[in-house]
């Protein structure tokens, strides 16, 4: 016959619980990380000039200088205009000759085809059997800033300006799919992603107005 | 009068504590899983902005952080007042995150390095002269993904 083993007293178990519990809540922090992802240009190698020239049509530049100022296209403005202003340049709806142009996706085939990029060929060619031939904006936001500008005032722009992007992308998704952007799959994200380019361009620095 | 009756004649059944060691370690749990580990004890003021557009940090083991912000008050006699960068939990030069860059990419496994980001934790007043530089030096040594961190608010205004 096994001997008989005394009870093991637990009571003690819910105090040691309670100081991990406390530990933990001590140690650790809730808030979760979030913010704007942003990719940085490569480096610019010394004596390289920009050959690649954009149509001045096609560029969208908000600067902001020391006094947090903001000026779209060369004219004062508000923050809170951003946003619709860059959905206007972006989509050019009237097809204005003052905002950015549109290149065909079949264009982009063919250039990619000329440079023989097969990856590039790929999704041109799903792009096009999946919406058809549509124009893709060549819209460029360049984004310039003072280093006295405020770093909150830099962000709120940027915010207003991706803004804009993920605005338009939600609705050409809703028109495409009948589902808001972060809803889609992964691949037809690409596709949307393709045919609304992020593109903001920082300049190098130096000094605004 | 009425009598009152003598305490401790009815007694109540004790309260069964066995099953709270249980309880605690479930909320112990949850908290273990919800929250994370504080990365480094702040020595600049850091209040981040807000913005609407956020999207959330992934795999935060892949993600370095720079701090910048005015020193706290007790470091303000050795750093000063003006906004300084924090690279892990020392202040520091704009020189040395060429160096803080490398020593991330050392500790991380080659196939993991292209996917480092750096995470730009500054203080909503510091002025974007400093983040430009920083911004020059990350690349510099080709440090390109990053990401300004904030906080989140809902958007306003109908879309």
């Amino acid at each position: 016959m096994a001997k008989k083993v005394g009870d093991l007293n637990a009571s003690s178990q819910a105090d040691i619980a309670f100081l991990l519990l406390i530990f933990f809540l001590v140690t650790t922090s809730m808030n979760v990380d979030q913010g704007l992802y942003r990719q940085l240009p490569p480096p610019q190698e010394k004596d390289q000039e920009n050959h690649d020239k954009v149509n001045e049509r096609n560029i969208f530049i908000v600067l902001i200088n020391k006094d947090n100022q903001l000026a779209i296209e060369g004219e004062l403005a508000d923050i809170s205009s951003l946003t619709e202003r860059t959905i206007e340049f972006i989509t050019n709806p009237k097809d204005k000759a003052d905002l950015a142009e549109k290149v065909m996706a079949s264009k982009k085939l063919e250039d990619a085809t000329k440079e023989n990029k097969v990856e590039d060929i790929k999704n041109w060619k799903k792009l096009i059997e999946q919406f058809g031939d549509i124009g893709i904006t060549k819209g460029v936001v360049s984004l310039q800033n003072d280093r006295g500008t405020n770093y909150e005032t830099y962000i709120a722009v940027q915010n207003a300006i991706v803004a804009a992007y993920n605005i338009t992308r939600d609705k050409f998704s809703q028109e495409q799919f009948g589902k808001v952007f972060d809803d889609l799959s992964a691949d037809e994200q690409k596709l949307v992603k393709l045919v609304i380019p992020l593109n903001i361009s920082e300049a190098e620095p130096r000094s605004v107005k | 009068m009425a009598k009152f009756r003598k305490g401790g004649s009815r007694q109540m059944a004790a309260l069964s504590t066995a099953s709270l060691p249980d309880i605690v370690f479930m909320l112990l749990f949850f908290f273990m899983s919800v929250t994370t580990m504080k990365e480094t004890d702040y020595k600049v003021k850091i209040k981040l902005p807000t913005a609407t557009e956020v999207k959330k940090l992934e795999k935060k083991s892949l993600v370095s952080y720079i701090y910048v912000g005015a020193p706290l008050a007790s470091y303000q006699g050795k750093y000063g007042t003006e906004p300084r960068v924090q690279l892990n939990d020392k202040i520091s030069n704009l020189i040395d995150i060429p160096d803080y860059v490398e020593s991330e990419r050392q500790s991380h496994d080659e196939a993991e390095r292209p996917l480092l980001t750096y995470s730009l934790k500054v203080d909503s007043d510091a002025k974007m002269g400093i983040v430009t530089d920083i911004k020059q030096e990350l690349r510099k040594v080709s440090a390109l993904k990053i990401n300004y961190s904030t906080l989140k608010t809902e958007r306003k205004g109908n879309y």
